[in-house]
């Protein structure tokens, strides 16, 4: 404890020297859809809304269709979202964003994606690798920040309606009020539904589940260039409601029997969020920043018979100071934060609640001398009721050697509980009884009570190199850029599906798990507006499991991304058109262990590579009205047997957890989107 | 805990006194031409004056070719900047740099000398 006040002693003593420097705000030029800065020091890529554009899009989830550093699974039968995946690690060993305030934690891991709507989003930024220490400790493998639309800049009106033909409905409509230039307001609404249950692949169970959900956000902004004081207020609310399973399946008479296999999945969820901020008046450079969150997330869902309900209260707030170190090539940023997470959960009606809260602080030195090297190096001591007291470093480090090329490096810890539950739920669509072994080789050695779910904190490292270059073919602009990226677990929450196809097993790590991964990405603009962007990636993800070392349970090692897209000229009416496809071809996936089933209850060991399709146009009538439609999956590619066992959905060899390619198959969509500035 | 209070007002007291103390504003901002031409003048005017010690904040501007900066007034004044940034080559209304320096510019950054 003394230690901890000694350290912000030391905080302060520093603040006190430096009252003396300055944030620059940087103006980006550049109108592309992904935005990659040769000189900022972290290995970030901003998409644009624009590129959101790009796909159906009609939510996060489904935004990063377009972009290599991403990839996205297939939404599952079961919750009809899709879950992504950087550096070959799975959506909880990122830290997700809006605003710099936690968006995709906890209770919300499964499902938070798709909470928030494409349109509301003005950018997203993807950081691959260790991020800032700023935000917290767990992040491992990246960060995605999304930025949402701006009251102050907002269309005064827009409207987006949408629909395909997997029966989905959205509609999103924004409104916009200015009080001054320096108060608004936005309102955002979205609804969607799924109404008819459709089988395209006749197991008798649902492709992608019915349902429908609301959700609403009123925010504030305020900025008075003149005082130097910005401010933003949230408050969101959101119900989700999905129902899945057998075709025949009615929950009025079902529920909770075995008549019919189904599951309902309830979300209510309510946010609200502040900001405020000062810039020094005299001093640009020198900043101070207080957010505040606050969220209630309450899911109550049945999969079959079994039952799984988790509310998480969670409260995060962060001080931040922004100031220089002599002048503006050494800035820093400082503060504390606090997080509080009150969770109510329950498997199969046992109680698995708890309660976790920690206060930390950090500091993070930048040097840019504005030319070719910028480095940061941050650390952060944080004291968890659960995790204990523990540092966590991180380190960027940026140099241009040519004019238009950029190298990077970096490394940083994490350490997180994980979520067993919330962030396998897929699991329960399976008669998998899952099990939590609390020291593998002794099963009857129970001491780890501390922990969440008897597990140890998850602690991994993460390294990582990237090299991109610049250049002219034939005066069109080019890019190449490989990076290769390594995760070191010391201790990881094992999901074993290799034991036996009964179970899920969770254990601590006793042994080795990195993931490795290797991108190597081409863009090239071959005409004026017709530009290409590719990506090989290669993934080298494995864990020793009980059993074994193996790679990973549904991980291609291989992937190949390719990306077209083409606009035509604007005409003086402000028309044109714009046309994009996207392909994406993923190599063979080890399949969870099932060779103990009887022969027609099995999966093979290995999976098939496959490709999918997907296209959009868009034709673009005025500044306020356009229309887009395209297809998914045009090629019809299809998981064979979506589901084991869906002959016997309560006996002991019904798995529909198993998911790895999609599970619908093709799927057009139109939509139109109606703005007044 | 006493202490650790103590310690941490008294580190914000003597910070403060130092502050009232001063006459010289330790967040001055001054502005003055620099000739030069491209963006590589840009980064050399800018570096050159980020060097002299109490220079907080510098930008060049291509168009205006006016050099915007933060300084404290304790540590430095605007004569040491417009030479620091002559015998980086450029001239400024007062201090001129010397042919030699002027001479190693990069070919573009040569600008017309008045």
């Amino acid at each position: 404890m003394k230690n901890i006040i000694l350290f912000f002693v030391f905080l302060f003593a520093i603040k006190s020297f430096s009252q003396d420097t300055l944030k620059t705000i940087k103006v980006q030029a550049d109108r592309k859809k992904i935005q990659k800065s040769l000189k900022i020091t972290t290995n970030t890529s901003v998409l644009t809304s624009k590129e959101l554009l790009k796909a159906a899009c009609c939510n996060l989830a489904e935004s990063f269709e377009t972009n290599p550093s991403i990839d996205v699974s297939f939404s599952d039968a079961l919750t009809g979202t899709k879950q992504i995946k950087m550096l070959g690690l799975t959506g909880p060993y990122l830290m997700i964003t809006e605003e710099n305030l936690p968006l995709v934690r906890g209770a919300s891991q499964a499902y938070g994606l798709s909470f928030t709507p494409g349109t509301w989003v003005e950018s997203i930024q993807i950081t691959k690798g260790a991020g800032s220490v700023v935000n917290g400790f767990e992040s491992i493998s990246g960060q995605i920040n999304t930025e949402l639309l701006k009251p102050l800049k907002d269309n005064r009106l827009f409207i987006n309606t949408y629909a395909s033909t997997d029966s989905r409905y959205e509609i999103n409509a924004h409104a916009n009020h200015k009080f001054s230039p320096k108060l608004a307001t936005s309102f955002y609404f979205h609804g969607n539904t799924r109404i008819s249950k459709l089988d395209m692949n006749d197991d008798e169970f649902l492709d992608s589940p019915i349902g429908k959900q609301v959700n609403f956000t009123n925010r504030w902004q305020y900025a008075n260039a003149e005082t130097g004081w910005v401010s933003f207020l949230n408050f969101k609310y959101l119900k989700d409601e999905k129902q899945t399973g057998d075709v025949m399946f009615n929950p009025d008479i079902d529920k909770l029997t075995t008549n019919h296999w189904g599951s309902q999945i309830k979300t209510y969820r309510f946010d609200v969020a502040s900001k405020i901020g000062y810039v020094f008046k005299d001093m640009p450079f020198q900043s101070i920043g207080f957010q505040n969150a606050f969220n209630k997330h309450n899911q109550k869902s049945y999969f079959g018979i079994n039952t799984y309900d988790i509310q998480q209260d969670s409260y995060f707030s962060n001080l931040i100071f922004n100031s220089i170190i002599n002048n503006t090539n050494n800035k820093f940023a400082t503060g504390i934060n606090f997080t509080f997470d009150k969770y109510a959960e329950f498997v199969n009606l046992k109680d698995v609640g708890r309660i976790d809260y920690s206060v930390g602080t950090f500091f993070e030195y930048t040097f840019d001398n504005t030319d070719k090297i910028s480095y940061s190096i941050g650390g952060r001591i944080d004291s968890h009721n659960r995790l204990g007291v523990f540092f966590t470093p991180r380190f960027h480090f940026r140099y241009n050697p040519f004019e238009k090329s950029v190298f990077r490096f970096s490394a940083g810890r994490g350490k997180r509980t994980a979520n067993i539950y919330a962030e396998n739920q897929q699991l329960f669509a399976s008669s998998r009884v899952m099990t939590v072994l609390n020291d593998a080789k002794n099963p009857l050695n129970v001491n780890n009570s501390k922990y969440a779910y008897g597990l140890n904190p998850e602690i991994a490292w993460n390294y990582g190199i990237s090299f991109s270059q610049n250049f002219m073919i034939y005066e069109k602009k080019a890019e190449i850029s490989i990076d290769f990226y390594r995760t070191d677990f010391q201790n990881q929450a094992v999901v074993d599906l290799y034991d036996s196809p009964q179970k899920a097993l969770f254990y601590n790590l006793d042994g080795k798990s990195v993931a490795n991964s290797m991108q190597f990405e081409f863009n090239y603009e071959i005409k004026k507006h017709f530009n290409l962007r590719s990506a090989y990636k290669y993934y080298d993800v494995s864990t020793d499991y009980l059993s074994g070392n193996f790679e990973n349970p549904m991980q291609a090692k291989h992937r190949f991304f390719g990306n077209l897209e083409y606009e035509s000229c604007l005409n003086e009416e402000g028309q044109n058109w714009k046309l994009d496809a996207t392909i994406n071809w993923i190599g063979s996936q080890r399949l969870p262990f099932t060779a103990s089933n009887p022969i027609k209850d099995r999966f093979s060991e290995f999976s098939n590579a496959f490709s999918t399709l997907n296209v959009q146009a868009t034709l673009v009538f005025s500044k306020a009205f356009e229309i887009y439609f395209g297809g998914e999956n045009i090629t019809n590619t299809r998981q064979e047997r979506a589901i084991l066992g869906s002959d016997n959905p309560f006996g002991s060899n019904f798995d529909a957890s198993i998911v790895y390619q999609p599970i619908f198959g093709q799927m057009f969509y139109a939509g139109l989107r109606y703005t007044i500035e | 805990m006493k202490n650790t209070i103590l310690i941490i007002l008294v580190s914000f007291l003597v910070f403060n006194a130092n502050a009232q103390e001063r006459n010289k504003n330790k967040n001055a901002k001054v502005e003055f031409q620099v000739n030069g031409n491209c963006e590589m003048c840009k980064k050399r005017i800018e570096k050159a004056s980020m060097k002299v010690s109490g220079v907080k904040s510098s930008i060049w501007n291509v168009d205006s070719r006016i050099l915007k900066l933060i300084i404290n007034e304790e540590k430095t004044t605007v004569l040491d900047i417009q030479k620091a940034v002559a015998k980086a080559g450029h001239d400024t209304e007062v201090s001129k740099a010397n042919d030699a320096d002027y001479a190693k510019l990069h070919a573009c950054c040569q600008y017309e000398r008045k």
